[in-house]
Protein backbone atom coordinates (compact mmCIF):
# COMPACT_ATOMS: atom_id res chain seq x y z
CA UNK A 1 0.00 0.00 0.00
CA UNK A 2 1.19 3.48 -0.82
CA UNK A 3 2.09 5.24 2.43
CA UNK A 4 1.25 8.69 1.10
CA UNK A 5 -2.28 8.39 -0.14
CA UNK A 6 -3.37 4.98 1.04
CA UNK A 7 -4.00 3.62 -2.44
CA UNK A 8 -3.02 0.00 -2.80
CA UNK A 9 -0.75 -0.89 -5.66
CA UNK A 10 0.17 -4.51 -4.99
CA UNK A 11 -2.43 -7.10 -5.88
CA UNK A 12 -5.30 -4.92 -4.86
CA UNK A 13 -6.38 -1.55 -6.12
CA UNK A 14 -4.45 0.73 -8.38
CA UNK A 15 -5.78 3.40 -10.66
CA UNK A 16 -4.72 3.39 -14.26
CA UNK A 17 -5.95 5.53 -17.03
CA UNK A 18 -3.77 3.61 -19.51
CA UNK A 19 -1.90 0.33 -19.60
CA UNK A 20 -0.85 -0.81 -16.13
CA UNK A 21 2.83 0.15 -15.67
CA UNK A 22 5.29 -2.38 -14.29
CA UNK A 23 7.25 -0.98 -11.36
CA UNK A 24 5.82 0.35 -8.10
CA UNK A 25 6.86 3.92 -8.74
CA UNK A 26 5.56 3.90 -12.27
CA UNK A 27 2.17 2.72 -11.13
CA UNK A 28 1.48 6.12 -9.64
CA UNK A 29 -0.13 7.91 -12.50
CA UNK A 30 -1.28 10.64 -10.19
CA UNK A 31 0.25 13.24 -7.94
CA UNK A 32 -0.79 13.05 -4.36
CA UNK A 33 -1.66 16.72 -4.07
CA UNK A 34 -4.14 16.37 -6.94
CA UNK A 35 -5.56 13.08 -5.83
CA UNK A 36 -9.15 14.30 -5.58
CA UNK A 37 -9.27 14.84 -9.34
CA UNK A 38 -9.89 11.15 -9.77
CA UNK A 39 -13.05 11.34 -7.77
CA UNK A 40 -14.68 14.02 -9.86
CA UNK A 41 -15.58 14.57 -13.46
CA UNK A 42 -17.00 12.25 -16.06
CA UNK A 43 -13.71 10.69 -17.03
CA UNK A 44 -13.76 6.98 -17.18
CA UNK A 45 -11.11 5.27 -15.16
CA UNK A 46 -9.90 1.71 -14.89
CA UNK A 47 -9.49 0.16 -11.48
CA UNK A 48 -7.13 -2.78 -11.35
CA UNK A 49 -8.20 -5.37 -8.81
CA UNK A 50 -6.47 -8.67 -9.65
CA UNK A 51 -8.13 -10.50 -6.80
CA UNK A 52 -9.17 -14.09 -6.53
CA UNK A 53 -12.89 -14.25 -5.82
CA UNK A 54 -12.38 -17.24 -3.55
CA UNK A 55 -9.49 -15.65 -1.67
CA UNK A 56 -11.53 -15.19 1.48
CA UNK A 57 -12.63 -18.82 1.43
CA UNK A 58 -9.09 -20.00 0.73
CA UNK A 59 -7.76 -17.99 3.66
CA UNK A 60 -10.38 -19.40 6.02
CA UNK A 61 -9.67 -22.89 4.71
CA UNK A 62 -5.96 -22.49 5.49
CA UNK A 63 -6.90 -21.37 8.97
CA UNK A 64 -9.11 -24.43 9.42
CA UNK A 65 -6.29 -26.66 8.17
CA UNK A 66 -3.82 -25.29 10.69
CA UNK A 67 -6.36 -25.62 13.47
CA UNK A 68 -7.20 -29.22 12.59
CA UNK A 69 -3.53 -30.12 12.32
CA UNK A 70 -2.85 -28.65 15.75
CA UNK A 71 -5.62 -30.91 17.07
CA UNK A 72 -3.98 -33.90 15.30
CA UNK A 73 -7.23 -34.47 13.51
CA UNK A 74 -7.56 -36.20 10.15
CA UNK A 75 -10.14 -34.26 8.13
CA UNK A 76 -11.70 -35.59 4.94
CA UNK A 77 -13.96 -33.73 2.52
CA UNK A 78 -16.28 -36.35 1.03
CA UNK A 79 -17.91 -35.49 -2.29
CA UNK A 80 -20.26 -37.24 -4.68
CA UNK A 81 -23.46 -36.99 -6.67
CA UNK A 82 -26.71 -37.35 -4.75
CA UNK A 83 -27.61 -40.97 -4.10
CA UNK A 84 -24.17 -42.47 -4.56
CA UNK A 85 -24.23 -43.99 -1.11
CA UNK A 86 -22.16 -41.49 0.89
CA UNK A 87 -24.18 -41.74 4.08
CA UNK A 88 -24.39 -45.54 4.05
CA UNK A 89 -20.68 -45.76 3.32
CA UNK A 90 -19.87 -43.45 6.22
CA UNK A 91 -22.31 -45.20 8.54
CA UNK A 92 -20.54 -48.50 7.90
CA UNK A 93 -17.14 -46.87 8.29
CA UNK A 94 -18.01 -45.34 11.66
CA UNK A 95 -19.66 -48.49 12.89
CA UNK A 96 -16.67 -50.69 11.93
CA UNK A 97 -14.04 -48.31 13.25
CA UNK A 98 -15.79 -48.22 16.61
CA UNK A 99 -13.40 -46.88 19.24
CA UNK A 100 -10.22 -47.57 17.25
CA UNK A 101 -10.55 -44.31 15.39
CA UNK A 102 -12.88 -41.86 17.09
CA UNK A 103 -14.87 -40.16 14.35
CA UNK A 104 -17.14 -37.15 14.10
CA UNK A 105 -19.02 -35.85 11.09
CA UNK A 106 -20.23 -32.58 9.63
CA UNK A 107 -23.02 -33.13 7.12
CA UNK A 108 -24.00 -30.64 4.46
CA UNK A 109 -27.43 -30.84 2.86
CA UNK A 110 -29.80 -28.41 1.25
CA UNK A 111 -32.55 -29.28 3.73
CA UNK A 112 -33.34 -31.72 6.60
CA UNK A 113 -31.04 -33.38 9.09
CA UNK A 114 -31.94 -36.95 8.09
CA UNK A 115 -28.34 -37.82 7.18
CA UNK A 116 -27.01 -36.54 10.49
CA UNK A 117 -29.67 -38.55 12.33
CA UNK A 118 -28.62 -41.72 10.49
CA UNK A 119 -24.98 -41.14 11.37
CA UNK A 120 -25.79 -40.40 15.00
CA UNK A 121 -27.63 -43.73 15.16
CA UNK A 122 -24.25 -45.51 15.04
CA UNK A 123 -22.97 -43.37 17.90
CA UNK A 124 -21.05 -40.81 15.85
CA UNK A 125 -21.29 -37.17 16.89
CA UNK A 126 -22.82 -35.36 13.93
CA UNK A 127 -23.47 -31.73 13.11
CA UNK A 128 -25.81 -30.88 10.27
CA UNK A 129 -25.36 -27.82 8.10
CA UNK A 130 -28.43 -27.00 6.07
CA UNK A 131 -27.27 -24.74 3.29
CA UNK A 132 -30.73 -23.72 2.06
CA UNK A 133 -30.10 -22.99 -1.60
CA UNK A 134 -26.30 -23.04 -1.55
CA UNK A 135 -25.02 -26.00 -3.52
CA UNK A 136 -21.73 -26.55 -1.69
CA UNK A 137 -20.05 -26.10 1.69
CA UNK A 138 -17.64 -23.24 2.33
CA UNK A 139 -14.78 -22.96 4.78
CA UNK A 140 -16.60 -20.61 7.16
CA UNK A 141 -19.57 -22.99 7.46
CA UNK A 142 -17.17 -25.77 8.41
CA UNK A 143 -15.45 -23.54 10.93
CA UNK A 144 -18.75 -22.75 12.63
CA UNK A 145 -19.96 -26.36 12.56
CA UNK A 146 -16.66 -27.70 13.92
CA UNK A 147 -17.09 -25.56 17.03
CA UNK A 148 -20.12 -27.66 17.93
CA UNK A 149 -18.02 -30.83 18.12
CA UNK A 150 -15.59 -31.80 20.85
CA UNK A 151 -12.64 -32.07 18.48
CA UNK A 152 -10.21 -33.04 21.24
CA UNK A 153 -12.17 -36.25 21.67
CA UNK A 154 -11.87 -37.11 17.94
CA UNK A 155 -9.22 -38.57 15.61
CA UNK A 156 -11.18 -38.27 12.40
CA UNK A 157 -13.52 -35.59 11.15
CA UNK A 158 -15.51 -36.34 8.03
CA UNK A 159 -17.15 -33.50 6.15
CA UNK A 160 -19.95 -34.92 4.04
CA UNK A 161 -20.38 -32.25 1.39
CA UNK A 162 -23.62 -31.43 -0.44
CA UNK A 163 -24.36 -34.07 -3.09
CA UNK A 164 -23.01 -32.32 -6.18
CA UNK A 165 -20.07 -33.03 -8.49
CA UNK A 166 -19.61 -29.50 -9.80
CA UNK A 167 -19.68 -26.65 -7.31
CA UNK A 168 -17.89 -28.12 -4.26
CA UNK A 169 -14.76 -28.63 -6.39
CA UNK A 170 -13.85 -24.95 -6.16
CA UNK A 171 -14.14 -24.64 -2.38
CA UNK A 172 -11.28 -25.68 -0.13
CA UNK A 173 -12.60 -26.43 3.35
CA UNK A 174 -9.27 -26.97 5.07
CA UNK A 175 -9.38 -30.75 4.70
CA UNK A 176 -6.36 -33.05 4.70
CA UNK A 177 -7.75 -35.12 1.82
CA UNK A 178 -10.55 -35.05 -0.69
CA UNK A 179 -12.53 -38.22 -1.17
CA UNK A 180 -14.79 -38.54 -4.21
CA UNK A 181 -17.36 -41.34 -4.37
CA UNK A 182 -18.15 -42.87 -7.72
CA UNK A 183 -21.09 -45.24 -7.62
CA UNK A 184 -21.29 -48.20 -10.02
CA UNK A 185 -24.78 -47.06 -11.07
CA UNK A 186 -23.27 -43.85 -12.47
CA UNK A 187 -21.60 -45.67 -15.36
CA UNK A 188 -18.01 -45.42 -16.47
CA UNK A 189 -17.84 -41.88 -17.88
CA UNK A 190 -18.35 -39.85 -14.68
CA UNK A 191 -14.65 -38.93 -14.26
CA UNK A 192 -14.55 -37.67 -17.86
CA UNK A 193 -17.75 -35.67 -17.48
CA UNK A 194 -16.75 -34.10 -14.17
CA UNK A 195 -12.97 -33.87 -14.52
CA UNK A 196 -12.52 -30.86 -12.23
CA UNK A 197 -13.75 -32.65 -9.15
CA UNK A 198 -11.96 -35.91 -9.97
CA UNK A 199 -8.71 -34.07 -10.67
CA UNK A 200 -8.85 -32.61 -7.19
CA UNK A 201 -9.42 -36.00 -5.52
CA UNK A 202 -6.87 -37.66 -3.25
CA UNK A 203 -9.05 -40.74 -2.97
CA UNK A 204 -11.72 -42.16 -5.27
CA UNK A 205 -14.12 -44.68 -3.75
CA UNK A 206 -15.97 -46.87 -6.23
CA UNK A 207 -19.11 -47.64 -4.22
CA UNK A 208 -21.87 -50.28 -4.28
CA UNK A 209 -19.66 -52.86 -6.05
CA UNK A 210 -22.00 -55.60 -4.82
CA UNK A 211 -24.49 -54.55 -7.52
CA UNK A 212 -21.89 -53.83 -10.22
CA UNK A 213 -22.77 -56.88 -12.27
CA UNK A 214 -26.52 -56.27 -12.14
CA UNK A 215 -26.16 -52.73 -13.47
CA UNK A 216 -23.64 -53.75 -16.13
CA UNK A 217 -20.77 -51.74 -14.70
CA UNK A 218 -17.61 -52.01 -16.83
CA UNK A 219 -15.02 -52.07 -14.08
CA UNK A 220 -11.82 -51.91 -16.16
CA UNK A 221 -13.08 -49.01 -18.24
CA UNK A 222 -14.19 -47.05 -15.18
CA UNK A 223 -10.90 -47.57 -13.35
CA UNK A 224 -8.95 -46.56 -16.47
CA UNK A 225 -11.02 -43.37 -16.74
CA UNK A 226 -10.42 -42.51 -13.10
CA UNK A 227 -6.68 -43.05 -13.51
CA UNK A 228 -6.58 -40.96 -16.67
CA UNK A 229 -8.26 -38.00 -15.03
CA UNK A 230 -6.88 -38.43 -11.52
CA UNK A 231 -3.50 -40.19 -11.68
CA UNK A 232 -2.75 -38.96 -8.17
CA UNK A 233 -5.78 -40.61 -6.54
CA UNK A 234 -5.78 -43.79 -4.49
CA UNK A 235 -8.71 -45.95 -5.60
CA UNK A 236 -10.78 -48.20 -3.33
CA UNK A 237 -13.55 -50.45 -4.57
CA UNK A 238 -16.05 -51.10 -1.82
CA UNK A 239 -19.48 -52.29 -0.84
CA UNK A 240 -20.77 -50.78 2.36
CA UNK A 241 -23.52 -53.39 2.36
CA UNK A 242 -21.34 -56.53 2.22
CA UNK A 243 -18.20 -54.95 3.67
CA UNK A 244 -16.12 -55.93 0.65
CA UNK A 245 -13.04 -53.73 0.20
CA UNK A 246 -13.71 -51.75 3.35
CA UNK A 247 -10.59 -53.08 5.14
CA UNK A 248 -8.23 -51.40 2.67
CA UNK A 249 -10.05 -48.13 3.23
CA UNK A 250 -9.65 -48.46 7.00
CA UNK A 251 -5.92 -49.16 6.58
CA UNK A 252 -5.66 -46.02 4.50
CA UNK A 253 -7.40 -43.98 7.23
CA UNK A 254 -5.13 -45.42 9.92
CA UNK A 255 -2.07 -44.65 7.80
CA UNK A 256 -3.12 -41.04 7.09
CA UNK A 257 -3.97 -40.55 10.74
CA UNK A 258 -0.56 -41.77 11.91
CA UNK A 259 1.07 -39.35 9.45
CA UNK A 260 -0.97 -36.44 10.78
CA UNK A 261 -0.18 -37.36 14.36
CA UNK A 262 3.53 -37.60 13.54
CA UNK A 263 3.57 -33.95 12.43
CA UNK A 264 4.91 -31.82 15.22
CA UNK A 265 3.14 -28.48 15.17
CA UNK B 1 -28.93 -22.49 -8.04
CA UNK B 2 -25.42 -22.97 -9.22
CA UNK B 3 -22.31 -21.60 -7.57
CA UNK B 4 -21.81 -19.16 -10.45
CA UNK B 5 -24.45 -16.94 -8.84
CA UNK B 6 -22.50 -16.95 -5.59
CA UNK B 7 -19.28 -16.21 -7.40
CA UNK B 8 -20.78 -13.34 -9.36
CA UNK B 9 -22.37 -11.95 -6.20
CA UNK B 10 -18.98 -11.96 -4.46
CA UNK B 11 -17.36 -10.43 -7.54
CA UNK B 12 -19.95 -7.68 -7.69
CA UNK B 13 -19.53 -6.96 -3.97
CA UNK B 14 -15.81 -6.38 -4.50
CA UNK B 15 -16.45 -4.27 -7.62
CA UNK B 16 -19.15 -2.10 -6.01
CA UNK B 17 -17.01 -1.56 -2.94
CA UNK B 18 -14.07 -0.38 -5.07
CA UNK B 19 -16.28 1.74 -7.31
CA UNK B 20 -17.92 3.52 -4.38
CA UNK B 21 -14.52 4.09 -2.78
CA UNK B 22 -13.50 5.88 -5.95
CA UNK B 23 -16.68 7.92 -5.91
CA UNK B 24 -17.94 6.34 -9.11
CA UNK B 25 -21.59 6.35 -10.09
CA UNK B 26 -21.44 3.84 -12.90
CA UNK B 27 -19.51 0.68 -13.73
CA UNK B 28 -18.98 0.29 -17.48
CA UNK B 29 -17.28 -3.07 -17.61
CA UNK B 30 -15.73 -5.76 -15.46
CA UNK B 31 -12.98 -8.07 -16.57
CA UNK B 32 -12.63 -11.56 -15.10
CA UNK B 33 -10.15 -14.39 -15.64
CA UNK B 34 -11.67 -17.85 -15.49
CA UNK B 35 -9.51 -20.95 -15.63
CA UNK B 36 -10.59 -23.78 -17.87
CA UNK B 37 -10.27 -26.12 -14.87
CA UNK B 38 -11.88 -23.86 -12.27
CA UNK B 39 -15.24 -25.59 -12.32
CA UNK B 40 -16.89 -22.32 -13.32
CA UNK B 41 -18.82 -22.07 -16.58
CA UNK B 42 -18.41 -18.67 -18.31
CA UNK B 43 -21.90 -18.82 -19.87
CA UNK B 44 -23.44 -19.39 -16.45
CA UNK B 45 -21.43 -16.47 -15.09
CA UNK B 46 -22.73 -14.19 -17.81
CA UNK B 47 -26.29 -15.24 -17.14
CA UNK B 48 -25.85 -14.73 -13.39
CA UNK B 49 -24.20 -11.37 -14.01
CA UNK B 50 -27.26 -10.04 -15.82
CA UNK B 51 -29.50 -11.10 -12.96
CA UNK B 52 -27.31 -10.02 -10.06
CA UNK B 53 -26.42 -6.56 -11.41
CA UNK B 54 -30.07 -5.49 -11.80
CA UNK B 55 -30.71 -2.30 -9.88
CA UNK B 56 -27.04 -1.65 -9.15
CA UNK B 57 -24.60 0.81 -10.72
CA UNK B 58 -23.29 -2.15 -12.73
CA UNK B 59 -26.68 -2.78 -14.37
CA UNK B 60 -25.47 -1.69 -17.81
CA UNK B 61 -21.96 -3.02 -17.38
CA UNK B 62 -20.42 -5.50 -19.75
CA UNK B 63 -18.77 -8.61 -18.38
CA UNK B 64 -15.60 -9.58 -20.21
CA UNK B 65 -14.31 -13.05 -19.50
CA UNK B 66 -10.81 -14.16 -20.36
CA UNK B 67 -10.51 -17.93 -20.34
CA UNK B 68 -7.23 -19.18 -18.94
CA UNK B 69 -5.97 -22.41 -20.46
CA UNK B 70 -4.75 -25.28 -18.32
CA UNK B 71 -0.99 -25.62 -17.97
CA UNK B 72 0.48 -28.72 -16.39
CA UNK B 73 3.94 -29.69 -15.29
CA UNK B 74 5.67 -33.00 -15.88
CA UNK B 75 8.08 -33.62 -13.01
CA UNK B 76 9.92 -36.34 -14.92
CA UNK B 77 10.73 -34.20 -17.97
CA UNK B 78 10.67 -30.88 -16.07
CA UNK B 79 8.34 -29.59 -18.76
CA UNK B 80 5.37 -27.24 -18.62
CA UNK B 81 2.76 -28.12 -21.19
CA UNK B 82 -0.75 -27.32 -22.25
CA UNK B 83 -2.94 -30.40 -22.50
CA UNK B 84 -4.79 -29.92 -25.73
CA UNK B 85 -5.49 -33.45 -26.79
CA UNK B 86 -9.19 -34.22 -26.46
CA UNK B 87 -9.58 -37.89 -25.79
CA UNK B 88 -13.09 -38.51 -27.01
CA UNK B 89 -16.42 -36.91 -27.78
CA UNK B 90 -16.52 -35.43 -24.29
CA UNK B 91 -13.64 -33.23 -25.35
CA UNK B 92 -11.89 -33.32 -22.01
CA UNK B 93 -8.15 -32.90 -22.14
CA UNK B 94 -6.13 -35.52 -20.34
CA UNK B 95 -3.03 -34.19 -18.69
CA UNK B 96 -0.55 -36.37 -20.54
CA UNK B 97 3.05 -35.22 -20.97
CA UNK B 98 3.76 -34.86 -24.70
CA UNK B 99 7.32 -36.16 -24.20
CA UNK B 100 7.05 -39.15 -21.91
CA UNK B 101 3.30 -39.76 -21.79
CA UNK B 102 3.20 -39.63 -18.00
CA UNK B 103 -0.09 -38.33 -16.59
CA UNK B 104 0.52 -35.13 -14.74
CA UNK B 105 -1.25 -34.15 -11.53
CA UNK B 106 0.47 -30.78 -11.20
CA UNK B 107 -1.71 -28.04 -12.55
CA UNK B 108 0.14 -24.72 -12.75
CA UNK B 109 -2.63 -22.63 -14.30
CA UNK B 110 -6.27 -23.04 -15.18
CA UNK B 111 -7.94 -22.82 -11.78
CA UNK B 112 -8.27 -19.02 -11.72
CA UNK B 113 -11.48 -17.27 -10.69
CA UNK B 114 -10.38 -13.65 -10.57
CA UNK B 115 -11.69 -10.15 -10.89
CA UNK B 116 -9.02 -8.40 -12.97
CA UNK B 117 -10.26 -4.85 -13.37
CA UNK B 118 -13.23 -2.62 -13.94
CA UNK B 119 -13.94 0.66 -15.65
CA UNK B 120 -15.97 3.24 -13.80
CA UNK B 121 -16.96 6.85 -14.08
Amino acid sequence: MCKNCGCSVVGEVGIHTQTPPQSHDDRHDHHHDRHHHHHNGNNRQTITIAQSILEKNDRLAERNRGYFLAKELLVLNVLSSPGSGKTTFLQRTFSDLGKDIRAGVIVGDLETDKDAQKLRSVGTPAVQITTGNVCHLEADMVQRAAKKLDLDALDLLIIENVGNLVCPAAYDLGEDSRVVLHCVTEGEDKPLKYPTIFKSADVVIVSKIDIAEVVGFEREEAIANIQKVAPQATIFEVSARTGEGMKDWYSYLADRLSKIQAVKV
Amino acid sequence: MTHEVGIITQTLDIALDRAYTKGASQIHWLKMRIGRDSGVVPEALEFAFDVVTKGTIAEDAKLEIETVPVICHCSKCDLDFQPIKPIDELNQPIYECPLCGKLSEQVLAGKEIELVSLEVS
